[in-house]
């Protein structure tokens, strides 16, 4: 499948006005396509993270197109986008932001019950996919006793269970060793590649960059070379 | 997300503590501290609640309240007899005179003088002997609250004799003032016959009941020693009309039981600083809640602030946010309330009542329980601001 999931046209988006006014992004052209990953890399300010959460509806554009999954957020009205975002987006955070007075299998089934499922059945179907990704003998533990590679994969796990199309990704490898990082980013990988799911990374770290599918180049606002792995 | 919410209140055990002793602190000082208000105001009129035969209470026109001292003259009882609608009409005394007691102590003593011939306005209890006892010569009840205190004797002292010499400072074992002991009031003698139960007075002095007219021989010689005229009603009459004919009449003033205790409760109101004394209390129990509870339940959201802000990117309405705040608000509330009140309760059972006035009406559980929920809903509200204005973009900020 090679149909875009996200279809950017000349985004901007300025934070604050007049002289101070920062000008994050300077119109973006930017394609996700459907069963890959890709990388939005470049220096710090870039605009990398303004651009994810556009894309996953956490801001509102200034201007140009923006089409996420066949919509544009625009679209929608009070409330919509909310639920938009519960239904089709996977987060992963840079600091993880598991709940530490909640269980594994608990945080990991958050989405589940933001979506309205019972408590009982999202921790179940929690617990299954904590066996996918290694961690089925720990989902009764607090999120505090594992080590940062384990935290990371119940965060994707938490990211996934509620089968979004895509799965966006902030600097997930930051916090862990080469090691841990490398299995980290081979799991979101095998999640990237299946069917009907976008994967958005936004990452520092040029030793995962060959796991891209495509990798966007940023700097100030603007994207300046698109590199597409054979 | 209820349980959720839960899980994450009591997780962070050291902040929920915080909260759950603020909002326990703040509660037990606002109920006890009301309730001791309470059974203080209570005693100020625990005389009239303890008479509780007459429909009226007449009183000179300048009383303020029940143990001030303007009495009328005699001849008032028959005026308010005359008044169409009385049944009946008997005269109280009631004043503060110094008694001598059997080693020759000197204690003021609330003497209060019934009726005569019905024995009307008595002790509302009697716990030894009978209110017709009062009838046996220079006979007195005295209350069961200061017979072991106030009144006590030497213990080694036989009922019904005196000592010439005692020196008040000796650490002699004592015990109760009994029947057959006897006082001196104003020089004359005065022979226990009974001991009653009675609402401790405001004032705390013992009090002691004998009949009307050997009241008037135990006070000082005055014109006027009638301190009230009790009045009962016929049947069928209304006592509204009653109080104003007799008001209209008389030129006294006439109240029922419930106005007269106002009266004289709201004139200690107006007269002491006893409601400042406890309003100040009362406040730093509250300024302890919103300064502990408050600020530890905000600093609790404040730490959950990231938590919520990755819920609200996964899609978590802000409208469902706040009702997770303020489900943890109200929980601890409850529980703090409940902890709180329970320890004032508790508190109110284990002081015997004489030493303490405490009185826990309804309405202290009410007020206190508004006062927890303002702190929590306050300090809730000012977390739920957070939660409002909480950008969801935010939690791709490390």
């Amino acid at each position: 499948m090679s149909a875009s999931a996200v279809r950017i046209r000349g985004l901007t988006k300025t934070f604050g006005t007049g002289d101070s006014a920062v000008h994050a992004l300077r119109g973006v052209d930017l394609d996700a396509l459907y069963g890959q990953a890709t990388y939005l890399v470049g220096p710090s300010g870039c605009g990398k993270t303004t651009l994810i959460s556009i894309i996953a509806g956490l801001l509102h554009r200034d201007g140009g197109e923006l089409e996420v999954l066949g919509t544009d957020h625009a679209t929608f009205r009070a409330g919509q986008l909310t639920r938009w975002r519960s239904e089709n987006v996977g987060f992963i955070f840079q600091a993880f932001n598991l709940i530490p007075q909640l269980t594994v299998a608990e945080n990991v089934a958050v989405p589940l019950v933001i979506r309205g499922e019972s408590r009982r059945r999202a921790v179940a179907k929690a617990e299954e996919l904590l066996e996918k990704v290694g961690l089925g003998g720990r989902a009764k533990a607090k999120p505090t006793k594992l080590s940062g590679g384990q935290q990371q994969r119940v965060a994707i796990a938490r990211s996934l269970v509620h089968d979004p199309r895509i799965l966006v990704c902030d600097e997930p490898t930051s916090a862990l060793d080469a090691q841990t990082g490398r299995r980290v980013m081979d799991l979101i990988t095998a999640v990237a590649h299946g069917p009907d799911r976008a994967v958005i990374v936004v990452t520092h770290d040029d030793r995962i960059f060959h796991l891209a599918d495509r990798v966007v180049h940023m700097n100030d606002g603007t994207v300046t070379k698109v590199e597409v792995k054979g | 997300m209820k349980w959720f919410a839960i899980k994450m209140l009591f997780g962070d055990s050291a902040k929920f503590y915080g909260i759950l002793l603020g909002l326990t602190f703040a509660s037990l000082l606002i109920s006890q501290q009301s309730s001791i208000f309470v059974g203080i105001m209570s005693r100020t009129y625990g005389f009239i609640r303890d008479t509780s035969q007459p429909d009226l209470w007449v009183v000179d026109a300048d009383r303020m309240f029940v143990d001030d001292q303007k009495p009328l003259r005699d001849t008032e009882v028959d005026r308010v007899r005359s008044v169409s609608g009385v049944a009946w009409a008997v005269p109280l005394y009631k004043g503060l005179l110094a008694a001598k007691l059997p080693t020759g102590e000197r204690e003021t003593v609330d003497l209060v003088g019934i009726d005569d011939a019905t024995l009307i306005g008595g002790p509302p209890r009697m716990i030894v002997g009978r209110v017709e006892d009062l009838r046996l010569p220079d006979a007195v009840i005295v209350d069961e609250a200061s017979i072991a205190t106030k009144l006590a004797v030497p213990k080694d002292l036989p009922v019904g004799e005196s000592l010439r010499t005692f020196d008040p400072n000796a650490d002699v074992p004592r015990r109760p003032i009994a029947v057959g002991d006897v006082l001196e009031l104003n020089e004359r003698r005065a022979v226990v016959v009974g001991i009653a139960r009675t609402t401790p007075t405001f004032q705390n002095q013992p009090v002691l009941y004998t009949t009307y007219s050997r009241a008037k021989q135990f006070s000082p010689p005055n014109r006027r020693t009638v301190s009230m005229v009790l009045v009962k009603a016929l049947p069928g009459i209304d006592i509204e009309t009653l109080r104003k004919a007799i008001e209209h009449e008389t030129g006294l003033l006439a109240f029922t039981q419930d106005a007269w205790s106002w009266r004289t409760m709201m004139y200690w109101l107006k007269q002491t600083g006893i409601p400042i004394n406890f309003g100040m209390a009362i406040l730093l129990g509250f300024l302890v809640g919103v300064a502990i509870a408050g600020q530890m339940f905000y600093n609790f959201t404040l730490d959950n602030l990231k938590y919520f802000g990755a819920m609200k990117a996964m899609g978590a309405s802000t409208p469902r946010l706040l009702s997770m705040v303020a489900l943890q608000a109200s929980v601890a509330a409850v529980i703090g309330l409940g902890i709180g009140l329970g320890a004032t309760a508790a508190f109110g059972f284990l002081i015997p009542g004489n030493r303490l006035a405490f009185r826990m009406i309804w309405q202290i559980p009410v007020i206190t329980g508004v006062a927890v929920m303002v702190i929590c809903v306050g300090s809730a509200l000012l977390s739920m601001l957070r939660v409002v204005r909480l950008d969801p973009a935010e939690v791709f900020k490390s």
